[in-house]
């Protein structure tokens, strides 16, 4: 995962794209996981960091990490 | 102690102008209905399933029969058959005192076997056949005459008979609304239902005793319910005077709304829906205004279904599946479909999730699990962040989905009607395969 390097992130889990002026509203996982992205940290760090925090199983997060990619993309915030 | 988890997601905002009218925001979960948790009734009767509220049914009918029993002396409901024929379901309302409205063979036989005395079934609908005719006359039935061609049938079933069967004849007539109701009955405007009249009555076969009118289905205008009682007492009146006949009861029918929302509806019908006593405050008004005697009032009969029996029903399910369509919406696979909640093809059903979760939420496609375009339930709700196995509860659907249900690609599952003391009771078994495969045969060169 790698946002594009213009976007902007807020704690708060708002996201902004100033190259087209959209902006998100994240929940707090989704927040986390793109601050972390945009720390450098990478995809298997940030889901094991995960999988130790919350409850969930290891499956349920890899397929909703795979639709929050397929988000991103969508929303063309990816690289 | 770990977190709860919700799926990580990103919502697009987008700017518009705000809207201040609607229900209140956010999603509240039910966690119970009428105080058992939703989790038991899944566990001990499996999902999808249907609940009935006895406490709400009773309710419903007591205020309907409040709000039009203040207003005018005499009224009587007649359950509509139609709506939700479960035999418990019937029995609730013929507790209370509502007779039957059936318009069918088979109804007749059902409000029959719950018990309801065949002057108190009144039998309408556009096809009767002759068998149905005759049975309604052995247990005499009101026959509610829809056409010439049934008003003739009915002279001629009625020939050599020891006592004359009792009609009603079906009219219809505009009653300011559109669109007007023009397929069930003789009409008034054009002189057709005077005529219908006067030759059912000249016969001297048959006994008239009442009139009625079906205005529409849903109707959102009570006055409209207002001008068809002026013209039904209006022809009362004529038939007593010209005819020389006493008309007994004037029936307006039904078509009172509930309040599940239209599809396309601009605001929720929590907010939209007159309330019943506005429709029998025209009703009662127009009948009282018509200039009968007091003690010469027609009987007002109502055959009420949705108003009765909606808000008593609710579809528990389960998630099944998430995923993302090609635009990037969000879909969520549910194990019951249109199959079951026929009504959402008109309506967007009110949905609730059964836990807490946070105040996020995502547009959503919620969809059956045919294998089906059309098995498509909303086509936009926010919801929570449901993950397969939550469970949710469509609210308000005791009307026609238990009788319009269809047993396509699943079987029919559970119906408990919850009791006055919160005790579920099994009032229609979960459809077995055995059960479907049972009036199939299967030639003998196919066997083997």
């Amino acid at each position: 995962m790698k946002l594009k390097k213009n976007i902007a992130t807020s704690e708060a889990g708002f996201i902004f794209n100033p190259a087209t002026g959209d902006s998100f509203a994240a929940n707090p996982l989704a927040a986390d996981i793109l601050a972390r992205a945009k720390a450098g940290q990478d995809a298997a760090a940030i889901k094991a960091d995960i999988l130790e925090r919350y409850d969930v199983a290891p499956g349920q997060l890899e397929k909703d990490w795979d639709d929050l990619l397929a988000q991103l993309r969508e929303f063309n915030l990816l690289d | 102690m770990k977190l709860p988890y919700e799926r990580p997601t990103l919502r697009k905002l987008t700017a518009g102008a705000l809207n201040k009218f609607g229900p209140r925001a956010g999603v509240r979960p039910v966690t119970a209905l009428d105080g058992v948790a939703v989790g038991e009734l899944v566990a001990r009767f499996g999902s999808p399933l249907f609940v009935l509220s006895e406490r709400q049914l009773r309710r419903s009918y007591q205020a309907a029969v409040r709000a039009f029993g203040t207003r005018y002396p005499r009224v009587q409901l007649a359950w509509s058959y139609k709506t939700n024929y479960l035999n418990a379901v019937c029995r609730v309302f013929h507790q209370e005192g509502a007779w039957a409205e059936v318009v069918s063979g088979m109804e007749l036989e059902k409000a029959l076997l719950n018990g309801v005395p065949g002057p108190h079934i009144l039998f309408n609908g556009p096809g009767k056949r002759r068998a149905d005719l005759e049975r309604a006359c052995a247990v005499d039935a009101v026959v509610h005459l829809d056409n010439a061609d049934e008003l003739h049938l009915l002279l001629d079933v009625a020939a050599g008979r020891p006592r004359r069967p009792r009609v009603a004849l079906r009219v219809n007539l505009n009653a300011g609304i559109v669109p007007q109701w023009d397929r069930f009955g003789f009409n008034l405007e054009n002189g057709e239902a005077w005529q219908a009249l006067s030759r059912l009555v000249a016969s001297g076969q048959l006994e008239l005793v009442g009139l009625h009118c079906h205005i529409g289905t849903y109707i959102l205008q009570p006055a409209a319910y207002g001008a068809a009682a002026t013209k039904l007492a209006a022809l009362a009146q004529r038939c007593a005077r010209e005819l020389h006949t006493v008309v007994q009861y004037l029936d307006l029918g039904g078509g009172f709304p509930s309040t599940n929302t239209l599809k396309g509806a601009y605001l929720p019908a929590t907010d939209t829906v007159p309330p019943l006593d506005d429709y029998a405050e025209a009703v009662a008004g127009a009948l009282l205004g018509a200039g009968f005697k007091t003690d010469d009032l027609p009987l007002l009969v109502l055959e009420a279904g949705r108003a009765l029996v909606d808000e008593a029903g609710s579809l528990i399910g389960t998630v099944l599946a998430n995923k993302r369509l090609a635009d990037g919406r969000r879909a969520t696979i549910l194990d019951f479909g249109v199959n079951l909640l026929f009504t959402s093809f008109w309506y967007d059903h009110h949905i609730s999730p059964t836990r807490e979760f946070s105040a996020d939420t995502e547009p959503t496609v919620l969809y059956g699990p045919l294998c089906m375009n059309i098995d498509m339930l909303r086509e936009s709700i926010a919801l929570p962040l449901l993950a397969p196995g939550d469970t949710v509860v469509v609210h308000k659907v005791g009307a026609y989905n238990m009788s319009q249900w269809q047993q396509f690609i699943n079987l029919r599952p559970y119906v408990v009607l919850i009791d006055q003391a919160g005790q579920p009771h099994v009032i229609r078994a979960a459809e077995t395969l055995e059960y479907l495969q049972q009036l199939e045969q299967v030639p003998a060169h196919l066997l083997g």
